[in-house]
């Protein structure tokens, strides 16, 4: 899959610049720039993934890897400097057609620079930034916290000021240098795979004391300049695309509320890591950037994925504040569009709603159901929904056999899953002592074992990715909330959610979310297939009919359980109790189990 | 069917494509920015210009996630609003004029320019379709079909969103009314005909039968002889689609002639007709 890498050296003024190019030149220039303290190796992960579709081009800033420093240093990493640079690679590497262009971190800054200057016009085609905000707009977020101190916009100064210690450490005369020369250049390898949970490799370069001394002066020539004075007419004449790492140490995601008003043609894009993202996620950034390249390359290609993500999320055209359900949307989109979901049970119920729910946020949905006909009815009406993809399996997930098949095929053929949901369960009602071992081999067979194998499976792949994931399973609020009516489905679903816990102990390290869904009692066709024990045919017809009567009259629709489910992966939440009353029952639990242990004698009326 | 049509039914059949002929003028004229309001409005401007004197209800006009009721609580949202249609926004246009002492009552779902997910809610309302007819013919119960409707929606994937409408009803019964020089309106329903329907729930209630089709126990019957406007309404995420036509209940024992729907020559039926015939030439060919 390594493509050939061809390097050239670029003179820009009194420096030369390296620059390394990877795929066909015929295909669309996408030039990535790189941070600090990084070089353009910081890259290679994600160009290497769009090699084959682009002509990706990566340099080093000037001052960094092999790029020269300019002599002297003050003064000479000034932005109208660095936007010299820009232009000269993209006038040497694509001199007929503008480039797209991607930043991160100082790169990303850079990139606002360069997206904002009309000398650039014509050369740019789109831009994607991510962790690194414009100083413009930066100086003026900060004006207008502290014109207008509200107390909310207070905190989010003061904590963007918490967050920018390091910008601080920078400014002071040559301490920075001194330490990135010495110990803490030799250190930082080792800090930054720590921090960022990356498996040590031969990033970051020998050249980082250099670069990261160099690099200071990228913070001393424009950061005080830039915030005192921003400039007004800082408006990007370029399509944007938004991605920003919602755990980043550095920068908080509220830096970019206003940025409609500067960036009119925006799209957000969000990631539950941190800061390094071109070494954390380079599948995910490889597909948005892809995708958004090609978007802007051909105006032919019809509606981008996850329109909700572009839904006025921040300011409606009205002028009136958008919905809460607009925001909740465009938070979903902004999350999961484009990323591979895999829901089991998917053909009915709680399973198909929370298929259509990342259907409408732009995932790629894999709707996988025992009932073949259910599962393709689910992925087709997915697809209508605006749903990246969607394709219908046919699986039982008891079987281990047919979920690990389903496991390699789906890796082969759609890439690893990036949110696994284990839905699929079934309902079993009737007191222990008439409950037979088959009953309870049935029970356990989907409600847990279908869990197990789903977890085995998948979580698998994901780990060995190292590029994150989420697993949601459905429990139940029986799973903490004792019933004699329900012993083998309570044993079940109690036995899911202490596997969700562990699970999530386990996973985390690996950057993997594991989050328990108690729904309580929703409105879905588990109660007219469920089993009671010990019942005749005809009574068992009668109990059905019944319990659905009353699950209808309570009617708690399977869509808020989907919406919970989306909530709880953009949360990373543990335990997710839905209904009130499961929510009732998941306080009692802990205010007062003896409570709790008295209602699960009370006989339910049917 | 039409050939063998008594008098009154001709006249029933005759407001009901009068209605259907409103709604389609209406959705022709329909441009960004249309409100709901002008919509209504021009539907009344529609049927009045037809002749159009009385009304069993005045005409409403849905736009975008309001043809499948999201977040309505409170029977007031249901009036025509001042949201205006934007390109590809499914819409729902219903009225119910009465014209020379007939009602009908009509559903007329569409969009502005291309909208594949209505598209797909009105092809499957099809299925709809055929099973009332089929069920009502078997003479179940009016509740059992209701479910069975239920069922089917589920099954497709779609919520059931006619449960909104007062009383949670699937049809109502429709009749002749007195033609009035003043009929006042209630709410927008007008006095004649929720006459007819009051006095109609009176004798129900005695013989224990109701002039609403709902999802309760008053509707525990089979179907009851008489003009039933169904109106099946599917909803999905934001979407909605209906039809609404009358279907004729006698009680004749030829089970052909025991239900019927008034009139085939509706444009959701035809859409359907032309669908079909389409698939048949690409199949044969």
């Amino acid at each position: 899959m390594m493509s050939e890498v061809r390097e050239r050296m670029v003179r820009s003024g009194e420096v030369e610049l390296c620059a390394v190019e990877y795929g066909d030149t015929a295909h669309p220039t996408v030039v990535l720039v790189h941070g600090y303290p990084d070089s353009k190796e910081v890259w290679t992960p994600v160009a290497e993934r769009l090699a084959d579709r682009f002509h990706v081009v990566l340099y080093d800033v000037r001052g960094h890897g092999r790029s020269s420093a300019p002599a002297p240093l003050r003064g000479g990493f000034r932005l109208e400097r660095l936007t010299d640079d820009f232009l000269a690679v993209a006038n040497a590497v694509s001199p007929e057609r503008p480039v797209h262009l991607v930043g991160h971190d100082w790169g990303s800054v850079q990139g606002w620079e360069f997206a904002t200057v009309g000398r650039t016009e014509g050369r740019i085609a789109s831009f994607t930034s991510i962790s690194g905000p414009s100083l413009d707009h930066f100086g003026h977020w900060i004006n207008q916290r502290l014109k207008r101190p509200t107390p909310r916009r207070a905190a989010q100064l003061l904590g963007q000021c918490a967050k920018s210690w390091y910008v601080y450490a920078l400014h002071t005369p040559l301490l920075p240098e001194l330490a990135w020369r010495g110990p803490l250049g030799r250190q930082w390898p080792k800090l930054l795979a720590r921090a960022e949970r990356l498996v040590p490799d031969s990033y970051p370069t020998r050249s980082l004391p250099d670069d990261a001394a160099h690099g200071a002066w990228l913070y001393r020539d424009n950061v005080r300049a830039r915030l005192r004075n921003p400039r007004d007419d800082a408006y990007a004449h370029v399509p944007v695309q938004l991605i920003t790492p919602l755990d980043d140490p550095f920068l908080s995601p509220r830096l970019y509320d206003d940025l409609e008003r500067w960036a009119p043609d925006l799209r957000r894009r969000t990631l539950p890591t941190k800061h390094w993202v071109p070494r954390t996620r380079p599948d995910q950034l490889a597909e948005w950037i892809g995708q958004f390249v090609l978007a802007h390359q051909h105006a032919d290609v019809g509606q981008p994925l996850g329109t909700a993500a572009n839904r006025p999320a921040h300011r409606a055209r009205s002028g009136r504040p958008p919905s809460r359900s607009a925001r909740v949307q465009a938070a979903y989109a902004q999350r999961f569009a484009g990323q591979l979901v895999l829901v089991t049970g998917a053909g009915s119920g709680i399973g198909r709603a929370t298929s259509f729910a990342f259907a409408e946020a732009g995932a790629r949905v894999i709707a996988v159901d025992r009932d073949a006909q259910a599962a393709s009815r689910t992925a087709e009406l997915s697809r209508l929904l605006g749903a990246g993809a969607a394709w219908a399996e046919t699986v039982d997930v008891s079987d281990e056999q047919a979920m690990e098949k389903l496991a390699a095929r789906t890796a082969t053929e759609h890439g690893v899953v990036d949110i696994l949901v284990n839905n699929a369960g079934i309902g079993m009602s009737g007191s222990f002592l008439t409950t037979s071992t088959d009953d309870w081999r049935k029970v356990l067979d989907v409600n847990l074992w279908g869990v197990i194998h789903g977890c085995r499976a998948f979580a698998q792949q994901m780990v060995e990715r190292g590029q994150g994931g989420h697993i949601v399973n459905t429990a139940s609020a029986a799973a903490y909330q004792p019933s004699r009516a329900l012993p083998a489905y309570s044993t079940s679903k109690a036995a899911v959610l202490m596997l969700s816990e562990c699970l999530r102990a386990e996973l985390s390290a690996h950057g993997i979310g594991v989050t328990a869904i108690c729904p309580g009692i929703v409105n879905t066709n588990i109660t007219a297939t469920a089993h009671f024990t010990g019942a005749s045919e005809s009574e068992q017809e009668r109990l059905r009919a019944k319990s659905s009567r009353l699950y209808r009259i309570r009617n708690y629709p399977p869509e808020k359980v989907a919406d919970a489910v989306l909530n709880g992966v953009l949360r990373n939440a543990a335990v997710v109790p839905v209904t009130p009353e499961a929510r009732g029952a998941h306080l009692l639990a802990r205010l007062s189990p003896k409570a709790l242990r008295a209602m699960a004698r009370i006989d339910p009326p049917l | 069917m039409s050939a063998v049509l008594s008098a009154e039914l001709r006249g029933f059949q005759a407001v009901q494509r009068l209605a259907y002929e409103c709604a389609e003028v209406v959705a022709a004229q329909l441009r960004p920015g249309t409100t709901e309001r002008e919509a209504a409005r021009a539907l009344r401007a529609e049927a009045d210009a037809r002749g159009v004197r009385d009304w069993f209800h005045l005409p409403f006009a849905w736009f975008g996630d309001r043809t499948a009721f999201t977040g309505f609580k409170v029977p007031t949202q249901f009036f025509p609003t001042n949201r205006p249609l934007e390109p590809g926004m499914p819409f729902i246009l219903d009225l119910a004029p009465i014209h020379g002492g007939f009602t009908a009552d009509i559903g007329y779902s569409g969009s502005l320019g291309p909208n594949p997910l209505q598209d797909r809610l009105m092809t499957d309302l099809r299925e709809h379709r055929e099973l009332i007819l089929r069920e009502v013919r078997k003479r179940r119960s009016l509740r059992q079909i209701y479910e069975d409707v239920d069922r089917l929606m589920v099954r497709q994937g779609y919520q059931n969103r006619h449960r909104a409408y007062p009383f949670g009803v699937i049809a109502h019964k429709v009749d002749q009314v007195k033609e009035r020089r003043w009929s006042p309106r209630v709410a927008g329903f007008g006095t004649q005909g929720l006459r007819g329907l009051v006095k109609d729930a009176v004798h129900g209630h005695r013989e224990g039968w109701s002039p609403l089709w709902s999802p309760y126990r008053i509707s525990d019957h089979p179907p009851h002889p008489g003009l039933w406007a169904v109106e099946p309404h599917l909803g999905f995420r934001g979407t909605g689609a209906k039809f609404e036509e009358i279907l004729v209940v006698t009680d004749s024992a030829d089970p052909e002639q025991s239900a019927f729907w008034l009139d085939d020559e509706l444009p959701h039926v035809k859409r359907w007709k032309q669908a079909a015939s389409l698939t048949d030439a690409k199949g044969g060919a």
